[in-house]
């Protein structure tokens, strides 16, 4: 079974070569942290976010491991140097086969 | 006696009981002196004149939240509404757009005039998108608190952020207004609590470690952080019913949307803030 | 220190002063007692032996940023950097965060590389309740590194039957 959602990138377009720029990755997602029940008192199971990646060119350049204190609908504001033009690749994976993709182009000069 | 006893050794250094009394009784009026002194100062003079948002009750960061829109998680539920604005819906087959064509320019202005009376009928904005599905789209009508009716409210919403709420009262709506004012003003639920006790009258108090805000409805539909999603006036308000135990008025009801009506005159002439982030 | 606690019919102001004096200071002590108040929770300390596989920690480096006062625990910001140049020869590796009071204490695990630029992360978390959240770096050449921030957090007055 997969699933997915939407999904946001911020980044600048364009850059200056070696410059250090910001990345704000957010996806919509409950991240239902299995710590709660229903009113019935019956245990809702974790359904999380568990790992973001950030490829650049092809390159991984960040990752990141999500556990259950993840607030919902989460935000990872990360940096990276501006290397050369090209493609940003950004991936989610999931409990319950979670998977979402994002791409952004950047120029750099 | 006792009492004397008690008095002797609380205040060891007085000469006799008979100061030490007059020392205590002393104290405990200035005290209460105080506490009158300091509840009237804090009590506003009524907020027609000072209308706050409870925007100005939030950390920096939740502000942050709400201000930039790459941060603001109601964004998401935005999207959904543009995309739904476009998808053809219902036996007549026409999206929106069909008759409303661009977003921006359409309902530029909208939910700030919102709840009006359209056909002789109080309408939320809720209720008005549900109307405009079955009537022109031949559609069904969209559940409250659903992601399909959330997401349409947060564009139609976002489209006037920053605009001044202008909902009056005027001869087609006030009997409606009446009784919004009524439901606001009496007392409810095992609690037996008004609107106007807390949000009128204690504004500015605490209540339980947060201040108690004015209650305007200038930031709908809103991303709680409590509830970990975005949600409607109309929840926020069966909320505060279920708050004092009272029996909720049901989504869509005559009672909430006369309320509402009566909350955006109180408010009215502050800039909308939608799609707002609250704690 | 004379601790007889029956009181004289006739205590002069001195005493009394004397007597309230010391009892205060032992309670001050008490309460600032440094053991009490940097002792990490037992789970947290495990999630975090298991990073450093019982490795000597530093104090320094990494700021760990919060609210001191969150009005909903729910969606937290949280940013966490580290003091570190982010060469090919000395950069920071992986940053953990852990949360004292949280039914799990790992919160987020980063993996850096000299690409990053800098040792920088805003996320948004969640707390479970008033608590210290740790904050631990491996560096390139082995070393953990780890700073802290504390934080109380209140909730909503009124409770929702959806």
């Amino acid at each position: 079974m997969s699933k997915t959602s939407r999904t946001s990138i911020t980044m600048p377009s364009t850059a200056k070569k070696g410059a250090i720029i910001e990345i704000r990755a957010i996806a919509q997602h409950d991240m239902e942290s299995g710590f709660r029940y229903t009113e019935s008192g019956k245990s809702i199971p974790r359904d999380i976010i568990r790992t973001f990646t950030c490829m650049y060119n092809d390159v991984e350049v960040f990752k990141a491991d999500f556990y259950s204190g993840i607030g919902a609908n989460p935000l990872i504001i990360f940096t990276t140097i501006a290397t050369e033009s090209g493609t940003l690749q950004f991936k989610w994976l999931g409990d319950d086969g979670y998977e979402a993709v994002n791409q952004a182009r950047i120029t750099v000069s | 006696m006792a009492m004397r006893r008690l008095i002797k050794r609380a205040l060891p250094f007085h000469k006799n009981v008979l100061s030490k009394k007059i020392y205590l009784q002393l104290a405990v009026l200035s005290c209460s002196l105080l506490l009158a002194v300091s509840n009237a100062i804090a009590a506003p003079d009524g907020i027609s004149n000072k209308k706050q948002s409870s925007y100005e009750l939030m950390s920096a960061e939740n502000k942050a939240m709400q201000d930039d829109l790459t941060l603001n998680p109601a964004m998401f539920w935005v999207s959904e509404g543009e995309s739904l604005w476009q998808t053809k819906s219902g036996t007549k087959n026409i999206a929106c757009s069909g008759c409303h064509s661009s977003i921006k320019k359409s309902m530029r202005g909208v939910a700030t005039q919102y709840p009006k009376m359209m056909k002789g009928k109080l309408q939320t904005l809720e209720g008005q998108i549900n109307q405009c599905r079955i009537g022109a789209q031949g559609a069904q009508a969209l559940a409250y608190e659903s992601k399909e009716l959330l997401s349409l409210t947060a564009l139609i919403a976002l489209q006037s952020k920053g605009m001044p709420i202008t909902v009056n009262e005027n001869p087609q709506n006030k009997e409606e207004f009446k009784k919004g004012r009524q439901w606001f003003n009496e007392r409810m639920g095992q609690l037996n609590l008004s609107c106007a006790q807390c949000h009128e009258d204690r504004a500015g108090l605490k209540l339980g470690g947060s201040q108690i805000p004015q209650g305007h409805p200038n930031a709908y539909p809103i991303y709680r952080l409590e509830w970990q999603t975005l949600g409607s006036l109309q929840r926020r308000l069966r909320n505060c019913m279920s708050g004092v135990r009272a029996q909720q008025f049901e989504y869509g009801s005559p009672e909430m949307a006369q309320l509402e009506l009566f909350l955006m005159w109180r408010a009215r002439g502050m800039p909308l803030e939608a799609p707002g982030v609250r704690p | 220190m004379n601790m007889k606690f029956d009181l004289p019919s006739k205590m002069n102001r001195r005493t009394w002063l004397q007597r309230i004096q010391k009892l205060t200071i032992l309670t001050l002590g008490a309460w600032f007692s440094p053991a009490f108040v940097f002792a990490k929770t037992e789970d947290a300390d495990e999630a975090i032996q298991k990073i450093t596989s019982g490795a000597k920690i530093q104090d320094g480096k990494v700021t760990l940023i919060i609210p001191p006062l969150v009005e909903n625990g729910n969606l937290v910001v949280l940013k966490v950097s580290v003091d570190s140049p982010m060469t090919a020869n000395d950069y920071v590796k992986t940053i953990h965060v852990i949360a004292e009071g949280n039914p799990l204490p790992n919160v987020f695990t980063v993996y850096l590389t000299p690409r990053s630029g800098a040792a920088s992360i805003t996320t948004r978390v969640r707390l479970a309740d008033s608590q210290r959240v740790w904050a631990i770096a491996l560096m390139s050449n082995g070393s953990f590194w780890q700073g802290s921030a504390e934080t109380f957090v209140t909730l909503s007055a009124c409770t929702e039957m959806v």
